[in-house]
């Protein structure tokens, strides 16, 4: 507790003099811990003078922000209409199965890259034009 | 040689760096560009002006003797560029995107200048006159707002560049701040200029990572150009909702983004509570054009009726050439879609189009005459939105679309309002309903207990469908903002032109096997 308290403790104060540092402050959290837990949120409450329900709030409200680690690689796959009109959505039984267990896959709901979907995003790496053959190789790769 | 290949996001994700990386080994000057737009060729290869693409890292050696079968030409006569009429996207392709040198080459910063020169009261008046109206969706003209924001007495006033495009069928943002950030960039202080703000936030979602590098990056090398305004990228938590303005000023406050009520208007009650200037990405990039000489003019001369201008409208979904392209106000659905889109790209008929992204209408290819403009589009109950269009073809099951519609809105509802929270989980299980041929009664309103509960065969799909076409008129008219409110075009426009995909054909109303998976 004390090393994360510590590191959480620098995040904030790198974004102390930005106005309305929370987001930052929160994505800072979950790129270093993976999450932002109740401990989290009760050192950033008491860092911004809120209440911790009102960070919870923030945290709760984002689907960037978990409030448990998950260590798994995670595929973002985009859902949304143009990647629908593209054939997504025969391509995810079988990315669901091989996924399994070892990697999680994410609905996105857009990554901006509307012509050429299906697409899929891991970690900043993104990807397009996506047929059955390309998102296995995506979700094998996925580290 | 030089060899220029596209550092865009669509580029990379088919594979650019690894082909840059090729040519580069083989001893060639690699330069990164902006993308064409041409997005069906990415990754595109010039060289001396002419294109190769799709480019694959077979098609390397090929490409530097001449004799690939790729080859498309020189790229700035290609019908797909040549028919456009480029103001916002006119370094698209041309330019390296953070390269200051590019950028002064090619009339960068002329705007900034000339408006420290003209004052604020003129850079208002320029921007009234140009008729530039906001590009995020509604449609509202620019230079109203900005006037409001510069009357408007506070210690402290604020300019946000709202860059969350969640849209569906939408990316011209996305290459606008990876194509040409300091166009944007210029735009806000050109806004900082008129209304007397000092600060800029940048709010760009999360989802484009590529954009907020280089927004980034361009930010710290204009530094000192744009100063005394300063100017910062803030990232968004992958809420679509905040694509909203209210929600927006929330979500940069550092609360949750939750939609305000208006009035009051931002731009007198904005960010922190100080007026607040909130354009989207296409409208601030399209301010340096118009504040430079004679620049408003020449937008006012574009466009129809009162959709002055260009609008970069973005070719989506199942089309032969997606991608970039921008034309005055005025061009009809069929010429973009047959014409230069080419139609689908797997061959079939199109079905169905959308319009403005998940909030827009759904239309019929019967309707494809009608011409890119706001009214127009108001007229046949649709929106051009942030002028995203995704084509379907005859595959596409328009039920399960408008069911989509729904659980999009369920999903990312920021649950202020009750008409948009409720009943877009309602109208999910509506419309399952109609297209499992209705509703049974359960035992429990059977029971004799139940006294108010009737005890007849349920509701047919008729009734059904009179209960979510009320549904959305409630859902249209009483929710907060767009995002409840226009939520009833995809679902109303795919009922009125596609009954069969939502019924079954007429003899067989027979229960469908329903997607109950949770997205």
């Amino acid at each position: 507790m004390g090393s994360k308290e510590q590191k959480i403790g620098e995040i904030i104060a790198d974004h102390k003099t930005q106005e309305g540092a929370m987001l930052p402050i929160l994505h800072d959290i979950q790129a270093e811990f993976g999450c932002v837990d109740a401990d989290s949120e009760l050192i950033v409450a008491e860092a911004l003078n809120l209440s911790r329900a009102e960070v919870h709030g923030v945290v709760s409200f984002y689907h960037d922000f978990h409030p448990t680690a998950d260590n798994r690689p995670v595929v973002q796959i985009c859902r949304a209409e143009s990647c629908k009109a593209r054939g997504v959505e025969s391509l995810m039984a079988q990315a669901q199965a091989l996924a399994g267990d070892r990697v999680k896959l994410s609905t996105v709901y857009c990554l901006g890259l509307c012509s050429a979907g299906p697409n899929a995003r891991v970690g900043d790496t993104l990807h397009a034009r996506l047929d059955a053959a390309g998102l296995a190789q995506v979700i094998e790769n996925a580290r | 040689m030089i060899i220029r290949i596209s550092d865009d996001a669509l580029a990379r994700a088919l594979g650019a760096d690894a082909i840059a990386a090729a040519f580069a080994k083989k001893g060639h000057e690699v330069q990164r560009t902006s993308s064409w737009g041409m997005h069906w060729l990415e990754p595109l290869v010039e060289v001396d002006g002419k294109g190769f693409g799709p480019a694959t890292l077979a098609d390397v050696d090929a490409i530097l003797d001449g004799s690939s079968a790729k080859a498309i030409g020189v790229i700035a006569d290609h019908p797909f560029i040549a028919g456009q009429e480029r103001l916002t996207f006119r370094r698209a392709g041309r330019t390296r995107p953070t390269s200051l040198e590019d950028y002064e080459a090619t009339g960068g910063w002329a705007g900034l200048r000339r408006a420290r020169q003209i004052g604020s009261e003129a850079i208002v008046e320029e921007v009234l006159q140009s008729g530039l109206r906001g590009r995020g969706g509604a449609g509202f003209p620019a230079g109203i707002k900005w006037r409001t924001v510069m009357q408007a007495v506070a210690p402290q006033k604020y300019i946000v560049c709202n860059a969350d495009e969640g849209d569906s069928g939408t990316f011209a943002d996305r290459m606008l701040m990876e194509g040409d950030p300091y166009a944007l960039i210029e735009g806000l202080a050109i806004a900082g200029e008129a209304v007397g703000a000092n600060q800029g936030y940048i709010y760009c979602r999360s989802e484009y990572p590529d954009a907020i590098a280089k927004l980034n990056e361009a930010l710290r090398l204009c530094r000192d150009i744009i100063a005394p305004f300063r100017c910062e990228v803030r990232m968004g938590a992958g809420a679509y909702v905040c694509g909203e303005e209210t929600s927006l000023l929330n979500s940069l406050e550092g609360r949750r983004g939750e939609v305000r009520a208006k009035p009051p208007l931002p731009a007198l009650e904005g960010l922190f509570g100080r007026p607040t200037v909130v354009n989207n990405v296409l409208t601030l990039a399209a301010v340096p054009h118009i504040l430079s000489e004679g620049g408003a003019a020449a937008y006012d001369g574009l466009g129809m009726g009162r959709s002055k201008g260009t609008m970069p409208i973005q070719l989506a979904g199942n089309i032969k050439h997606g991608g970039l392209y921008e034309a005055a106000f005025g061009i009809t659905l069929d010429d973009l879609i047959n014409t230069i889109g080419g139609g689908t790209e797997s061959g079939r008929p199109v079905k169905a189009v959308q319009v403005g992204g998940p909030l827009g209408a759904y239309l019929h290819p019967d309707q494809f005459d009608i011409r890119f403009d706001y009214e127009e589009y108001t007229k046949a109950d649709a929106l051009i939105g942030h002028g995203g269009i995704t084509v379907f073809d005859d595959t596409a099951d328009m039920g399960a679309m408008a069911r989509f519609a729904m659980e999009f809105c369920a999903a990312e509802s920021c649950g202020k309002c009750t008409p948009c929270r409720i009943g877009s989980t309602r109208g999910v299980e509506l419309i399952d309903r109609i297209r499992a041929g209705g509703r049974q009664r359960d035992r429990l309103e059977l029971t004799p207990q139940m006294h108010n509960a009737r005890k007849d065969g349920g509701r047919g799909q008729d009734q059904e469908i009179a209960l979510l076409t009320d549904l959305c008129e409630t859902m249209k008219f009483g929710s907060l903002c767009a995002l409840g409110g226009f939520t009833p075009y995809p679902v109303m426009s795919a009922l009125q032109h596609w009954p069969e995909d939502f019924t079954g054909p007429p003899e067989q109303p027979a229960a469908r096997v329903l997607d109950t998976s949770n997205a």
